[in-house]
């Protein structure tokens, strides 16, 4: 097994490391996020886009994060499916919102971007295109998880659902690149600055580790929060039965 | 083997004969086919344009349509209690029960199809490439469709969850097809997207039936 899930698959060990880091992790998205903001806002303007290359600090790293969040999400999954851990279920459970919210963050400021930059709120671009189907994942999986009630059952079920989207996320990929290719059209309007200039790198990095901050501050947020709401279920139901 | 013969009749009389059988699917296909043109509107040369995407997408909504039946019967009267109980491997069963949807909705639909192409627009020359595009596809669909309704087993409104859930997993058959059909329509090769549609036909059927079985063990549990 990974080293980190190990350590922390203890649950006491979980709660005495994410007591600490869950608010140190946050007070350092802040920094960053601060930090990045700065040097985005007073980074000159681009010399195409003018002052909407400023969006590029919120939306990239947010299509990042959309991606990355599956991934944990996977893992946690695959780590619930394979030793039937209750706290890598919790971090599966708790990560899912949170990729969702990060996936329609990049969604809607991704909107915003093209507006003034192609004219249209949305294009059908093998990117876009594929960010949206991701979304689409997380709420069938989001979905699931409320439509079952047995708690053990759902989160197999969602565990099973999320590892075959994760096998499936290439496919989804491939298949609307190749798509894509196949109808033409958004090549000329894709945003690939094949050097971003350092002005430019520096604040999107900044943004980048901000939002990592982020999630890794609310997820452990999210799972102490899920281990105390299983603890208290636990507790009504000895009570209920003496 | 005469167990997994036996299976498949039984599968099939059931997903045929009971319920509508092939019927409910096919006349669900016509409804959404004649609904598409009094949306769009009727003028012979833009319903031509969208024709054989038309006829496709609605070849996978009405894959979706009967699903709900696929184990949700078996599950509420404990037939699926007992196929556990039976020295065949469950993704086996699994793989019969989405084999036997195919062959009852799957072949009836990928039939209609041309006529749904042509009575849309689509030239006469596409209807073999759709048939065989409704076939392949059909299979995918049956497949991965499974998937959704083996997890939303015993769920409140596993119907509208199957759907949310397989929707996505649809997305790469869907393009596939449709590529395959606009580039004949287009008179270019179109040779690439059936053969990929062949592959995710083929991953869906071998892979499948693990995801579809675990399901159905952890809903049973």
């Amino acid at each position: 097994m990974i080293p980190v899930p190990a350590f922390l698959s203890n649950p006491e060990r979980f709660m005495a490391f994410s007591r600490w880091a869950a608010p140190m992790f946050g007070a350092l998205a802040v920094i960053l996020a601060l930090a990045g903001l700065y040097l985005g806002f007073t980074a000159p303007e681009d010399y195409q886009q003018g002052d909407t290359v400023r969006i590029m600090f919120i939306h990239v790293p947010a299509a990042w994060m959309s991606m990355f969040v599956y991934a944990c999400l996977g893992t946690a999954s695959f780590l619930s499916l394979v030793f039937r851990h209750a706290l890598a279920d919790a971090a599966a459970q708790a990560a899912a919102p949170l990729g969702a919210a990060f996936t329609a963050l990049a969604l809607i400021t991704g909107s915003l971007w093209g507006r003034p930059m192609w004219g249209a709120w949305w294009v059908w671009d093998a990117r876009m295109t594929s960010v949206l189907v991701l979304f689409l994942f997380y709420i069938a999986y989001m979905a699931l998880r409320a439509a079952l009630d047995d708690e053990t059952k759902a989160a197999r079920a969602a565990a099973i659902l999320a590892l075959v989207g994760l096998l499936n996320l290439p496919i989804v990929k491939f298949s609307v690149d190749w798509w894509n290719s196949l109808h033409q059209g958004a090549s000329v309007f894709r945003f690939d600055g094949p050097t971003v200039a350092d002005v430019f790198l520096y604040p999107l990095i900044l943004m980048a580790l901000a939002y990592m901050s982020a999630f890794g501050s609310l997820w452990l947020l999210r799972i102490r929060g899920e281990v105390w709401r299983r603890r208290a279920e636990a507790l009504a139901q000895r009570a209920a039965r003496a | 083997m005469s167990r997994v013969g036996t299976l498949l009749a039984r599968e099939t009389a059931l997903a045929w004969g009971k319920g509508g059988g092939p019927m409910v699917a096919v006349g669900f296909y016509a409804g959404v086919a004649t609904l598409l043109p009094l949306a769009v509107g009727s003028e012979p040369e833009r319903l031509a344009a969208i024709a054989p995407g038309a006829a496709w997408v609605a070849l996978a909504l009405a894959a979706l349509l009967s699903l709900d039946r696929l184990f949700e019967r078996d599950y509420e009267d404990g037939a699926l209690d007992l196929l556990t109980l039976s020295p065949v491997p469950l993704e086996i069963i699994c793989a019969v029960k989405c084999l036997a949807q195919w062959l009852a909705t799957g072949l009836p639909l990928a039939l209609a199809a041309p006529i749904a192409a042509i009575a849309l627009g689509a030239s006469p020359m596409l209807s073999g490439l759709v048939v065989a595009c409704a076939l392949l596809g059909g299979l995918a669909f049956a497949f991965m469709g499974g998937i959704g309704a083996a997890l939303s087993l015993g769920a409140r409104r596993g119907g509208l969850l199957t759907a949310v859930i397989v929707l996505p997993l649809f997305v790469p058959p869907v393009i596939f097809g449709g590529g395959a059909l606009a580039s004949l329509a287009a008179g270019l090769p179109w040779s690439a997207g059936f053969v990929l549609l062949g592959a995710y036909a083929a991953a869906a059927v071998a892979l499948g039936p693990l995801a579809m079985a675990a399901a159905c063990r952890n809903a049973l549990s």
